[in-house]
C-alpha cells in the first residue's frame, strides 16, 4: 500500500473519495476548508464527476448533501464549530428523517481559537442529535473514518458526524490509503414517507431514533477505535479521546504506560469498557479536546463515585487546547520547560495585507463617521474584522456571520443613527441577505457597506457565491437603486469614497456603499500560477 | 567539498542524540507570508526519501495575515505518537525572522540549537530595537545567526532566504545533506533548471556558514 503525507483534513478528503462518496458540499472555515479543496484539485474527483463546489453557507451545505442522501447516493458536508451553529436546524432533524444514501458531517472545531470567535464542543451537537461521533486521534484514523464513516450512517441509518479539532486537521502525517469503492446507485428511500417530518410521522420517527440508541452504543462497544489499553498501575485509569490519546502517549513510547488507559474514537460512549475502567481503578483522568464533555457525564452530579479529574477540578485547564505538557503536568511528571521568552519580544497579531482594499475602506469610513459619537459601526467574520486594531479601531462588533446588518438595525432601531454594517461579499451572501431585507421592510436608517474584494479572503481566497451578483440582490431585496453605489477602494478615490460615506450616513433609510478591489493576495497568487 | 559530506551519525548535534534512534523535532518560525512552509515542504521531502515518519502542524487561517506562525515538524525512525513536540525538547528552533526566534524559546532542550535570520521583518509598531533582540540570542549557549537575506541575494534572489536557512541549520538535522538537496530539487522542480540551482546554491552557502560559525 501506498503511503501519502497528508494533513488530516487532506486524509479526511482523500477517505470520503475512496469511501464512495458522490458529492462534498461545504462553506469554507478555518480548520476545515482544505477538505473540499483538496477534492475540488483531485483526479479521481474529477473523473468521477463528484460535486464539489462551494455552497452559499453552511445551512444550505448540509441541506445539498441530505437531498443527495435521499437520492441515495454517499455524500458529505464540511464545516468548522460555528458553521455548524448555521447548519443545526438542518443537522438535527436530519436524525430524524435518517438518511438513505450515506451522509457524513464533517466538523471541525477550534479550541484555543487560533482563527475563531469561540471554541465551542461539535461533540455537543452529536449527542444532542443522537447519533454516532467519530473523533480520530491521527490523521490514518480520519482517513479510515472518513472512508467507513458512510456505510456506518448506512448502517445505523442516520447521518454519523466526524469530528476533528485544529491540530489533526493541519497537522500531516502518513496516511496509507485502502481500495476506492464504488458510488452507489441513484435509489429511492424505500419508505417515501421518511423524509416527511409532520408532527405524526415526526413522533414515530423520534421513538425509532431512541430505539436506534442501543444500536449505537454496541457499535462503540465494539468499535475497533475504541480500545481498552491494560495497565499494571490501578491507582489511576485514564480515558483519552480523539487526539489527547497521541498527548498521552508521547509521555508513554512503545506501550509502557503503567495504568490503564481507554482509547476513546467513537460515541456514543462505550459503556461497558467505562465500567471496567471504573471497577478496576481508584481514580481517573479524562483526557479530552474541547469542553469537559465526558469528564462531567462520567463525574455526575453528585460525585459521589469513583473520583474523576480532568479540566473540571483544575488537574487540565478549563479551556483551551491540550498539549503534551498539560498533560505531562496532569500526570505530576517532571520535564525541562525551556528558557523563557525574553521580554523583549513582542507580539505580532495578524493584520490587513499591505495593499488590501478593506484598509482604504476604513481609513475613508473614520474621516466621515468623525462627525458622529463613536460605535455605530457592526462588523461581521473575515478579515476586515482586523479593522478592530489599530491604526483603524473603526468596528465595535464581531458575533456571527451576518450579524453586522441586523445588529445595526437593532441599534437603529434604539435611535442609534447612522447605525453602519461592514460586511464582506461572502458573508453577504452567506447570511446578510435575510437582514437586508428586514431593513428594506421597516427602512430602517442604515448603511450597509458591502467590501467586496471577490473572494473569501481569510480562508484562503475561494469564490464566494456572490461574485458579480451583490448590487442585483441589493435592488432585489428592495433596497433604492439610488442608495446602491460602488467605488472601487485606491487612495486615489479617497475624497469621493468619504464623499459618499457621509452622503449615505446622512440618508435616513437603508444604503449600501460597495467598495470593490479583488483581494491583493488572490491577485498575487492569480499572477504567480499564470507565471 | 565540505558541505556535501553527510554527517556521520549524531556528530555536530551538541549532544541531542544520545540515544541509538533518530529523532529531530524542529520548531520553524516565522512571520504569515514569509514562507516557512517551503522549508517544511523540502525537509519534509527529504525525510520521506529517508524512509523516516514524519509530523508536522501548521499553522493556517487568521495568523497568516502577517502574524506570527510556527510550525512543529517532527522526523524520527521510530512511531511519532504527538503532533505537537513537548516543551524544552526541541533539537532546533529554525527560525526566518530574528524577534520570532525567540517566541518559541520555551520549546528548546537544553541540548539545543537556535538558527534565525538576522533580517528583521517589521510589521509592528512596537518592534523593539534590533541589538536588544540580537543580544538575546547571543545568549543561547548554541546558535546561528545569519544574514540569511544578503546570502540570498548574492546567489540570485531574495527568495532563496528560506533556502539558506535551511542550509544554515542542516549540519543539526539528523538527515544526510544530500537527500535535503534532493528534496528541493523535487519542490522546485517545475519552476526550472535555474530556479533548482539558485536554492541549491542558497542550501550549500547557509551550509557553509553554519559550519564556520557554529
Amino acid at each position: 500500500m501506498q503511503k501519502h503525507l497528508f494533513l488530516g483534513v487532506e486524509a479526511i478528503g482523500q477517505g470520503a473519495i475512496d469511501g464512495g462518496m458522490s458529492g462534498v458540499y461545504a462553506y469554507p472555515g478555518t480548520p476545515s476548508t482544505e477538505i473540499t479543496e483538496f477534492i475540488q484539485d483531485h483526479p479521481l474527483a474529477e473523473e468521477r464527476n463528484i460535486h464539489r463546489k462551494w455552497s452559499a453557507n453552511e445551512k444550505t451545505a448540509f441541506e445539498t448533501a441530505l437531498g443527495m442522501s435521499y437520492a441515495g447516493k454517499r455524500a458529505m458536508s464540511c464545516m468548522k464549530h460555528v458553521g455548524l451553529n448555521v447548519a443545526a436546524d438542518a443537522f438535527i432533524n436530519a436524525a430524524m428523517t435518517g438518511v438513505n444514501g450515506g451522509l457524513v458531517l464533517t466538523v471541525a472545531d477550534d479550541p484555543s481559537m487560533h482563527s475563531s470567535q469561540n471554541e465551542q464542543d461539535s461533540r455537543f451537537y452529536g449527542k444532542f442529535a443522537m447519533v454516532p461521533i467519530l473523533e480520530p486521534s491521527s490523521q490514518q484514523e480520519a482517513y479510515d473514518m472518513a472512508r467507513e464513516g458512510f456505510a456506518l450512517s448506512e448502517l445505523t441509518k442516520v447521518p454519523v458526524m466526524l469530528r476533528i479539532t485544529t491540530r489533526l486537521a493541519h497537522s500531516r502525517a502518513g496516511v496509507e490509503c485502502s481500495d476506492v469503492l464504488d458510488e452507489n446507485q441513484l435509489s429511492m428511500p424505500a419508505d417515501p414517507r421518511q423524509f416527511i417530518l409532520l408532527p405524526a410521522i415526526a413522533r414515530r420517527k423520534y421513538k425509532g431514533l431512541l430505539q436506534s440508541q442501543d444500536l449505537f452504543l454496541k457499535l462503540s462497544e465494539e468499535s475497533k477505535y475504541n480500545r481498552y489499553e491494560e495497565g499494571e498501575d490501578k491507582s489511576l485509569g485514564i480515558v483519552a479521546c480523539g487526539i489527547a490519546y497521541n498527548y498521552l502517549m508521547e509521555h508513554y513510547p512503545n506501550g509502557t504506560c503503567p495504568f490503564p488507559v481507554l482509547k476513546i474514537s467513537q460515541y456514543p460512549l462505550p459503556e461497558k469498557l467505562i465500567k471496567r475502567l471504573n471497577q478496576e481503578c481508584d481514580e481517573l483522568l479524562v483526557l479530552e479536546e474541547g469542553a469537559p464533555m465526558v469528564e462531567e457525564s462520567l463525574k455526575g452530579f453528585f460525585a459521589n463515585g469513583t473520583p474523576v479529574k480532568g479540566r473540571l477540578d483544575g488537574t487540565l485547564p478549563r479551556d483551551g487546547e491540550l498539549n503534551p505538557d498539560l498533560i505531562a503536568k496532569a500526570l505530576g511528571k517532571e520535564f525541562f520547560q525551556g528558557y523563557n521568552i525574553p521580554e523583549v519580544v513582542a507580539n505580532r497579531p495578524p493584520a490587513l495585507c499591505q495593499g488590501c482594499g478593506h484598509q482604504d475602506a476604513y481609513v475613508a469610513m473614520n474621516e466621515a463617521l468623525a462627525d458622529y459619537t463613536k460605535g455605530r459601526v457592526f462588523s461581521d467574520i473575515g478579515c476586515y474584522t482586523l479593522g478592530a486594531l489599530p491604526p483603524y479601531e473603526t468596528i465595535y462588533s464581531c458575533v456571527d456571520m451576518g450579524a453586522s446588518i441586523t445588529m445595526a438595525k437593532g441599534a437603529a432601531d434604539a435611535g442609534l443613527i447612522p447605525s453602519v454594517a461592514m460586511i464582506g461579499d461572502s458573508t453577504f451572501a452567506h447570511s446578510g441577505i435575510t437582514g437586508l431585507l428586514d431593513a428594506v421592510n421597516e427602512n430602517s436608517s442604515i448603511t450597509v457597506v458591502i467590501s467586496d474584494n471577490e473572494s473569501v479572503s481569510m480562508t484562503g481566497g475561494q469564490d464566494s457565491s456572490a461574485l458579480g451578483k451583490i448590487e442585483s440582490i441589493c435592488i432585489g431585496v428592495g433596497v433604492d437603486p439610488a442608495h446602491i453605489h460602488t467605488i472601487v477602494p485606491l487612495r486615489k478615490n479617497h475624497e469621493e469614497m468619504v464623499r459618499l460615506f457621509r452622503q449615505e450616513f446622512a440618508y435616513e433609510g437603508v444604503s449600501v456603499i460597495i467598495p470593490r478591489r479583488e483581494c491583493i493576495q488572490k491577485m498575487s497568487r492569480k499572477k504567480r500560477n499564470s507565471k | 567539498m565540505r558541505y556535501a559530506k553527510a554527517l556521520p551519525f549524531g556528530e555536530g548535534l551538541g549532544g541531542a542524540f544520545k540515544t541509538n534512534n533518530m529523532k529531530s523535532d524542529i520548531i520553524l518560525a516565522g512571520v504569515g507570508g514569509q514562507g516557512i512552509l517551503s522549508i517544511a515542504t523540502a525537509l519534509g521531502e527529504a525525510a520521506l526519501a529517508d524512509g523516516l515518519l514524519i509530523k508536522q502542524a501548521e499553522t493556517h487561517g487568521m495568523s497568516q495575515r502577517g502574524g506570527a506562525v510556527y510550525s512543529h515538524m517532527r522526523i524520527s525512525d521510530q512511531p511519532i505518537s504527538s503532533d505537537l513536540i513537548p516543551g524544552g525538547s526541541a533539537d532546533l528552533i529554525l527560525s526566518v525572522e530574528p524577534m520570532e526566534s525567540l517566541r518559541y524559546l520555551p520549546y528548546l532542550s537544553e541540548t539545543g540549537y537556535l538558527v534565525t535570520n538576522i533580517t528583521p521583518f517589521v510589521n509592528i509598531p512596537n518592534y523593539p530595537d534590533i541589538e536588544l533582540v540580537l543580544a538575546e540570542i547571543h545568549k543561547l549557549p548554541r546558535f546561528i545567526a545569519i544574514d540569511a537575506d544578503a546570502i540570498a541575494k548574492e546567489v540570485g534572489s531574495l527568495r532563496a532566504s528560506n533556502m539558506v536557512m535551511l542550509g544554515a541549520a542542516s549540519p543539526f538535522i539528523d538527515i544526510e545533506f544530500s537527500k535535503i538537496e534532493n528534496g528541493i530539487r523535487t519542490i522546485f522542480e517545475r519552476k526550472g533548471e535555474a530556479v533548482v540551482n539558485m536554492n541549491l546554491e542558497a542550501l550549500r552557502r547557509g551550509r557553509i556558514f553554519a559550519e564556520e560559525n557554529r
